[in-house]
Parts: structure tokens; sequence; C-alpha cells
């Protein structure tokens, strides 16, 4: 179990140190991967551990986003309180949807969910006149500070991002290791049997679910905080599909594997960029390929070949 | 104009939204009531219709005409042939495993696009309808194309419809329908019958796609529009279900042409999409099945 402490650890330490040696370009793109993969770390606690397969988890991160970036536009909040709001906007549209959606399972849960984000997504662009629509806007530098730490600065963003994704990591380990934790997963493997254990499955899969959108908040209203910009495609459903396609590339059902799998796809599109444009190609042959031939993941399937102390 | 006229204006052009909407439908339901996969790809079954379409248009010599009516037959052709090849190439490797199918389709869908952008590009193209023909009526003139359009997507219908319920072909994927193992077991050959109705759904699709691309341009993100509609007339007629996915059609497609003319039609696609997420979730049989 020490083993697990210590690989998290050392993943965060390197990604300390990593800001000193990376050039510029990539300092920037692995403080956004930090962020995404807050995103996918809170879609993995759904989809991975409690096994729900949810489409419409850009919902959450767009309501965190939104909420943060509306907070500094329209009511002139100082940075720290509409992140907090982001957070806890995206917790609450989970816990709204939930409420409806778990009433169904399976392939209906999808679909729910996928609805519920799509009139999400409808509704930025019907309230354009505040949102802006597809267009969006940018979030002024002078709002983006934190303190006397100014956010859309490279050093200060990076650390901004560090922070949120090592509490993120860390709670995520703490919660698989829980009652709770353990709870989820037994939702996800036999939802019959740990009802009659005496676990009520609904209030354990709204309450992952609740965290899960949480992590998507918080990741939705970091992102537009250190980056600057709120618009309606962070709505659309490719941005439901992006942490579905991170975390089974990393590994569905563990901890690390969120991260793993953003950091692979980020650079293999960015790599790929370099010798064809064709992006979508390389997203829709990746879920082929994972679900075909690998639909544990990296990290699942490490798991199975002795590394069983994975988290 | 009044509102009298404006009304029927709004419904005309709602009744050949229904229309085409129907047989993209009954393509994803079928697909639904016989595999029980759902089809995210389905949208872009078809856009690709849309795209050969334009492309049999653009480079068949001959009169517009004869043009379109060979595009007509290739596409489907062409569509339900790319279906079948994705059916047994992917989805019958993942034994139809509810979830997996949905990511694989969704994998698919990008790849068709991704196809789609390279090879036809960025620009919506349009294609030139079969013939000009303008009914006057006495408070505005009609494109006549556009009746043609509702009459083409009945006949292909009641086609399908005794496809289903006239013959040995739909015998056999009414029976793998109801119990795929029994069907088996009986020597029928469960996975030929599976490509065949993925092919099918898919062909069903381009047709529409086909006759709809004289009115609205061919573009390589014209699918998802398309797919949400299927999918909200699926789900409230009652998935699987072919008479409930029709008469929703209907309804969706008249009440849609209605209040995007009259209100917004992001109002309307909001209302529709919350309209099916409440169906599913309260009346999951759909508003016209009856319960399982």
């Amino acid at each position: 179990m020490t083993r697990a402490i210590a690989l998290h650890l050392a993943v965060l330490a390197l990604l300390f140190a990593a800001q000193f040696i990376l050039p510029p370009y990539h300092h920037t793109n692995i403080a956004r991967i930090m962020v995404l993969a807050v995103f996918a770390m809170g879609y993995n606690i759904a989809f991975g551990y409690t096994g729900l397969l949810s489409l419409g988890h850009a919902l959450f991160f767009a309501t965190g986003l939104y909420a943060t970036g509306l907070g500094i536009e329209l009511w002139g909040l100082p940075a720290a309180p509409a992140l907090v709001l982001g957070l806890l906007a995206g917790g609450a549209i989970a816990a709204a949807t939930g409420v409806l959606a778990l009433r169904t399972g399976g392939v209906s849960f999808m679909i729910v969910t996928l609805m519920f984000a799509q009139a999400g997504y409808l509704t930025i662009l019907y309230f354009g006149s505040y949102t802006r629509g597809d267009e969006g806007f940018v979030i002024a530098r002078a709002a983006r500070s934190l303190g006397p730490l100014d956010l859309s600065s490279d050093t200060p963003r990076y650390f901004a991002a560090l922070i949120l994704f090592a509490l993120g990591l860390l709670a995520n380990l703490a919660l698989v290791r829980s009652r709770l934790g353990r709870a989820m997963v037994a939702m996800r493997e036999n939802e019959e049997r740990s009802r009659m254990l005496g676990y009520n499955p609904f209030k354990v899969k709204l309450t992952a679910l609740v965290i899960s959108g949480l992590y998507a908040g918080a990741a939705g209203a970091a992102y537009g905080v250190l980056f600057g910009y709120v618009g309606a495609s962070f709505a659309a459903i490719q941005y439901s599909i992006m942490p579905l396609l991170y975390v089974l590339l990393g590994g569905a059902g563990t901890t690390l594997g969120p991260f793993l799998g953003a950091l692979l796809m980020f650079y293999l599109i960015d790599l790929s960029s370099g010798v064809t444009t064709a992006h979508l190609f390389v997203v829709g042959a990746a879920l082929l390929v994972l679900v075909l031939f690998a639909p544990k993941g990296i990290l699942g399937w490490l798991r199975d070949r002795g590394a069983k102390w994975l988290p | 104009m009044d509102f009298g006229p404006y009304l029927l204006l709004a419904l005309m052009e709602g009744t050949v939204m229904a229309a085409v909407l129907a047989l993209t439908a009954v393509g994803l339901s079928l697909v639904f009531g016989v595999m029980r996969v759902v089809n995210v790809a389905h949208g872009e079954f078809f856009m690709l219709g849309a795209v050969v379409a334009w492309f049999v248009t653009h480079y068949m010599p001959g009169p517009p005409a004869l043009a379109f009516a060979a595009a007509l037959v290739i596409c489907p052709l062409v569509v339900g042939g790319i279906a079948a090849l994705s059916d047994t190439l992917i989805l019958k490797r993942l034994n139809y495993d509810p979830e997996a199918t949905i990511v694989a389709t969704i994998g698919l869908s990008y790849i068709f696009q991704q196809a789609a952008l390279t090879f036809y590009g960025p620009d919506a193209r349009p294609v030139e309808a079969p013939f000009n023909l303008r009914l006057q009526l006495p408070w505005f003139g009609y494109s006549g194309y556009k009746i043609a359009v509702v009459l083409a997507a009945m006949l292909l219908l009641l086609a399908v419809w005794l496809l289903m319920t006239r013959t040995r072909a739909g015998l056999i994927m009414r029976a793998t329908q109801l119990d795929r193992n029994t069907a088996r077991a009986f020597g029928i050959n469960v996975d030929k019958v599976y490509a065949g109705v993925f092919a099918l759904g898919a062909g069903l699709a381009a047709v529409a796609a086909v006759l709809i691309v004289p009115i609205q341009q061919a573009h390589y993100l014209m699918g998802h529009d398309p797919l949400l509609l299927s999918f909200i007339v699926v789900i409230i007629g009652g998935l699987g279900s072919l008479r409930g996915t029709l008469l929703a059609a209907v309804i969706i497609g008249l009440s849609d042409g209605v209040i995007s003319v009259f209100f917004s039609p992001t109002l309307a696609k909001i209302l529709a999409t919350l309209l099916v997420a409440m169906v599913l979730v309260f009346r999951p049989q759909g508003l016209f099945g009856a319960k399982p």
C-alpha cells in the first residue's frame, strides 16, 4: 500500500521538477494537461470506479467554466470566490442530473446524460447575449490573479494547475481506499448483490456522480481562469467524449490512468499534427483500437500483469 | 403574410422535415430493435449519403435528373456497404456489448467525419434538384420538389413496412430480434442478419440524405442534427417500435417546423432534448410504447 502512495508522490514531484526544465511550449501544454486530467479524474470516478458511462460530462465542465467566467465578467467577482462558485456549480448540476438520470441504467443512462448535456449546450447558445455563444469571451487579465499570483503568466499558472492536480489526485487516492470507494466499485461489479448486502445503490451512485461533478466543475473553473477563454465549444459533445477517451487510454478505474491518458492523447494529437491534419481520425482510431484490443487501458493492462497494487 | 398561410407554410416545411426524419429514424430504430445497438454513427451515415450524392451528381454525365436517380440507388448501396463492413470488422468482434459498441460507433463517427473532411473538404456544396417545379398556391409559391420528397419518403417507408411484415427476410429479422439464440438454433445466420440490418439502417439514412441534399447542402458536419433528432424520435416513439417511431417523427417534425418558424429553432431543440430525457427517465417504454 505504501508503494502506491510513494508512486503518486513521485509523479507529483516529477511534475514539480518538470517546470524548471521544460521549454515554454511544453510548459503551457503540461499545465493544460494537468487541468484536463482533473476533469478526466472526475470522469473516472463515475465511469471507471462506479461503472456509470456518462456521455454528458461536458455539461459539468462547462458549468464550472461558465459559473466562474460569468461570475467574473457579469458580477465582477474576484478569482478566488469565482473558482469556488465554479466548483460548487459543477457539483450542483451533477446532483440535479444524477437525481433524474440515475433512475435509469445502462444505455438509457448514456442517452439521458447526452441529452442533458445537449440541452445545456443549446441553452448556452440560446442565452447568447450573456454567454456570447460559439464565439465565447475572454476573461480580462486583471481578473485572473489569486492574491499576489498572476495566473495568466507561465510560472504561477503551472503552479496553480499542479496544486489543483495534486489535490485532485490525492483526494482520488483517499476516496478509492475509503469505504465509499469500495462501495462504488461494488456498484460497478454487481449492483444487485450490493443492494442485498444493505447498500443503497442510488445513494452511492449519486454521491459518486456529485464528486465527479465537483472535479469536472473545478477543472472547468480552473481552465477558465488559467487560460482566460470561455466558449460554448467546451459544452459540446466532444468535451464529453474527451475524458472518456483519456480514461480508456490510461486505464479505467486506476488513479493515475486519467493523467496518463490525457498526457499521451494530448501529445499524440500534437505530434500527429506535424504529419497529418487528420485529428478526428486519430481520435476515432484511438477509440476503436482501445475498445477492440485494450479495453482496460494501459494501467489496467499493467495491473493484470503483476502490478496488482496499482490503485 | 397573414397568420393562416404562415401556419400552412410552417406545417408544410414541418411535413418535409418529418418525412426525412422518419426515414432516418426508422433506420436507427431498426438497428436498435434487431441488434440492440445504439448507433452513434447513424448521423455520419446520413452525412456520407449526402456527400456521396454530391460526388455522383457532380461526376455523372447526362441530365441532372438521371444523375440524381443514380445517386438514389448508388448512395444507399455504398453507405450500406460501409456499414456492413463496420459491423463485421468491429461491432461483431465486440459481441455487441452495449457500452463497447457505443464507444466504437463514436470512434467510427470521428473517422467518417475525417474521411469526408479529407476527401470532400470543409465547404458546404449544393446538389441540383432533379426537377424545378413551382407550385403556386394562392398565398405563396412552394417547391414541387419538396412535395416529391414527402411522397418518396412515404413510398420508401411503405416498402420497409412491407419488407418487415410480408417477406421472408423480414420474418428472419423479426425472429432474430425476438431471440437471437433460438433463431441461431433454427439455422438462421445471425451474423449475416446483423450485418444486413446494420446496412439497411445506414442505407435508409443515406436515402434520406440524398432526398434532402437539394434542399440542404452537403457538409461534413451535417450529421449532427439528424442524429440528435433521430434519437429523440426513436426514444419518444419507444425504442425498437417502428410504428411509434413513425408517429413520433410526424409529431417532432411538425412541431419542430412550427416552433422553429414562430419561435427560435434553438428553443425548439432545447425543449425536444429535455422532453427526451424526461421520457427516458419516467416512461422508458416511450410515449406510445406499451408497458414491457
